[in-house]
């Protein structure tokens, strides 16, 4: 940490889908800041990132939700959220305005602040003082925007490698993309099906049991075609295991109780 | 070439099911990419290379009038000439003419992009002239009537047996599955066809203003005898291909080369300097070079500026997941791949293309792999843009993200949303967690399972002080 005296105040970008599907994905978020000494809060103005109408094409509607976002981010030394896909756009902001415009600035000002959660752990605050245990072996899937855009690559399996008996298998291609792309899985659905089929394939050739990564959309994706295949590889989201918050069931997975009663069984 | 475009979906869900396409299709990427990597891991200042590459690409576009003008002095001063043509309508007809002036028959063709883009095979055909196609792949395409899929490997979606019984059916010969012999079997019929033909077509690599050179890269040596053996050698390139010297040409073969196939360089790289010169031992007579504008002239000073860098390495499509599900022929027209995702919608009007830039995860892997650095992504979000704003995109689409945009624009409504959405679907989950069948969602659901939400949000949850 820089400097052990300062708390750095982070507002947390929750993304809508740990908003909507996995909570525990930002309650354990939460968990690993402040863990690391930073003070969280969540800003009330913001929803989600804008990317369906970024990638739709639809400007104009990116530019409302990006100044909405910027507003609600106003203040904050960081801006930290779990997903390289939505922290991502929250850097090409910038892109959105012309030269000059005050929204240009105040966007690259975002992107300068603006940080995937095992990266700003790793590359901002070095922390790395995990106090988890998991009991798998696991394999993690680099999501595309993570990897080529914000340069997540190393901090997650640094990060894990911090974990009480924690083993990682590195599965083939971890680096492809698993074939979501938001709107691109319903766009061209049997496309988006061969590609999480053969992630799918790699995930079980690892003999991982759990499928590990950053980003809730990729997790949903081949979480669902895991199960949908019979498969008992289980999905989790990083944060999820480096907070030691395994209380619900994976991604996908059966209700707690049944959970609780299969895993006897 | 038929522009099949519009139903790339359609194309897309037929080649999936397609075994042998797919066999194909794995062969590639066990191939190209693999073989990319290597090379570059052999080379440490490959990155260095690329950025020089895509500055000298820009000083070049910035510049492109006068190094054309610089190329076209040149080939004039060396005793050739140079034809321009703004569309392919205009290159076709130049060629014929040149064709007929000199009385041709038949003409031999090295591989050309550019030339499967102006359609000439079939314009030439339609006037009585034979085009024989002399690269490998291309010659195996013309005997099938088929067309490239990849802009290197144009044959990469066949397998043996597709070769083997090509050969069969047209060589008259015992159908053989040795490569060796199908290899031998087309030597023979193309060495008459080299000496028989009266005008020798080929692409250009690069354009070399300074000496008023073109060059072709190959691995096949077809090339050499496309070109030095008939009277009249014709060039048939597009205009974004000059480089102002030698010595800038040399910089793009070192990344062309290992970014396509994985070579430190090609088998063949060979130079055309005009025609044959007295005291020559070979060499064409008559050397043309017809210069293919198609739209390029508009993407200068544009957005869609930075797709002239390209140099046809085909490393974009090897490393593209899409491409590699659904291969070349499904982007129904003649550049596949993100590259052709980009070039396609300005080349026959995004009205035909808009489905072809829209066909991307934006996983960036092309970006990533590209050795002049073109943001593929950014530039296929160029063109969903211009599709939005030109109201093309389909209106499930349009009325899908404004009814999104209006709640998402409202955090209180949006809060209502995710909260009734994951309300209702933790609901049809039921205990097992996960859903199988959702309304509005058939794209997902028929191919996977929608795993369920935990119940509450997030932000509910955190505003009643759960931590």
């Amino acid at each position: 940490m820089p400097n052990a005296e300062h708390q750095p105040l982070v507002g947390l970008f929750v993304t809508c889908l740990a908003d909507m599907f996995r909570p525990t994905v930002a309650f354990a978020t939460v968990r690993l800041l402040e863990q690391a000494g930073c003070i969280v809060e969540v800003p009330e103005k913001q929803t989600c990132c804008g990317q369906p109408a970024f990638n739709s094409g639809d400007r104009k509607t990116t530019q409302d939700i990006a100044k909405m976002t910027i507003e609600a981010f106003d203040g904050y030394e960081y801006v930290v959220g779990p997903s390289g896909s939505c922290i991502g756009m929250l850097h090409y902001y910038a892109d959105l305005f012309d030269e000059g415009d005050p929204w240009k600035a105040r966007a690259e000002d975002l992107k300068a602040r603006a940080f995937e959660i095992t990266s700003f752990l790793v590359d901002k605050l070095d922390f790395d003082k995990i106090s988890a245990q998991y009991d798998g072996t696991i394999t993690y899937h680099d999501s595309c925007s993570g990897l080529r855009q914000l340069g997540v690559k190393q901090q997650p399996r640094k990060l894990l490698s911090k974990v009480d008996n924690l083993e990682l298998e590195e599965m083939e291609e971890a680096e492809t993309c698993c074939g979501f792309g938001g709107t691109f899985c319903v766009k061209y659905p049997d496309i988006s099906n061969r590609m999480v089929s053969n992630k799918s394939e790699f995930i079980s050739a690892s003999g991982a049991d759990t499928l590990v990564g950053g980003d809730l959309g990729c997790l949903l994706n081949m979480a669902g075609k895991l199960k949908r295949e019979g498969k008992s590889v289980e999905a989790r989201h990083v944060v999820e295991i480096l907070a030691g918050m395994l209380d619900q069931p994976a991604i996908g997975e059966a209700d707690a109780d049944k959970y609780a009663l299969a895993k006897q069984v | 070439m038929q522009i099949k475009s519009p139903e790339f979906k359609e194309n897309a869900r037929i080649a999936l099911q397609d075994v042998g396409l797919q066999k194909a299709l794995g062969n590639l990427k066990a191939g190209f990419p693999v073989k990319r990597a290597a090379a570059v891991e052999r080379m440490p200042e490959f990155e260095d290379l690329r950025d020089q590459a895509r500055d000298l690409k820009n000083h070049i576009l910035e510049n492109l009038d006068i190094y054309l003008e610089q190329f076209e002095s040149k080939v004039v001063e060396n005793g050739g000439h140079v034809h321009w043509a703004r569309t392919s309508e205009d290159a076709c007809k130049t060629i014929l003419d040149i064709c007929q002036q000199v009385g041709a028959k038949t003409v031999t063709k090295g591989k050309s992009m550019v030339s499967e883009e102006v359609n000439l095979n079939e314009y030439l055909e339609k006037n009585g002239i034979e085009p024989v196609e002399t690269d490998l792949g291309e010659y195996i395409l013309q005997l099938r009537e088929d067309h490239p899929s990849h802009i290197i490997a144009p044959a990469i979606h066949l397998n043996l047996e597709d070769v083997s019984e090509a050969f069969h059916k047209h060589h008259h010969r015992p159908k053989s599955d040795d490569p060796a012999v199908l290899m031998q079997e087309a030597r023979e019929m193309l060495r008459k066809k080299f000496v028989a033909a009266d005008v020798g077509i080929t692409g250009a690599n690069f354009c070399v203003a300074e000496t008023g050179s073109t060059i072709i890269v190959t691995n096949e040596g077809n090339g050499d005898l496309t070109q030095t053996l008939p009277k009249t050698h014709i060039v048939i390139t597009s205009i974004e291909k000059v480089v102002p010297t030698l010595e800038d040409m040399t910089l793009f073969q070192r990344l062309l080369a290992r970014s396509a196939t994985g070579q430190e360089f090609t088998v063949y790289n060979t130079l055309s300097t005009g025609p044959r010169r007295e005291g020559d031992q070979d060499g064409p007579e008559n050397f043309h070079v017809v210069l293919v504008d198609n739209g390029r002239s508009e993407m200068v000073g544009t957005e869609l500026q930075d797709m002239l860098r390209c140099i046809r390495c085909s490393a974009c499509m090897n490393h593209c997941p899409v491409y590699g599900a659904v291969g070349g022929h499904s982007y129904g027209w003649v550049y596949p791949g993100p590259m052709g995702s980009v070039l396609t919608p300005q080349m026959i009007g995004i009205e035909n293309a808009g489905l072809l830039p829209n066909a991307s995860t934006f996983c960036g892997k092309c970006e990533s792999v590209c050795p002049v650095r073109i943001p593929l992504p950014k530039l296929m979000r160029h063109w969903r843009e211009n599709e939005f704003e030109k109201h093309l995109s389909p209106k499930a689409v349009r009325y899908g993200i404004s009814g999104w945009g209006f709640f998402a624009k409202r955090p209180a409504l949006y809060r209502w949303v995710s909260r009734s959405s994951a309300w209702f679907m933790k609901k049809m989950a039921g205990k097992k967690g996960r859903i199988n069948k959702l309304p509005l969602a058939g794209g997902w659901t028929d191919w996977r399972d929608m795993p369920a939400p935990e119940g509450q949000t997030f932000m509910d949850q955190w505003k009643q002080g759960k931590r």
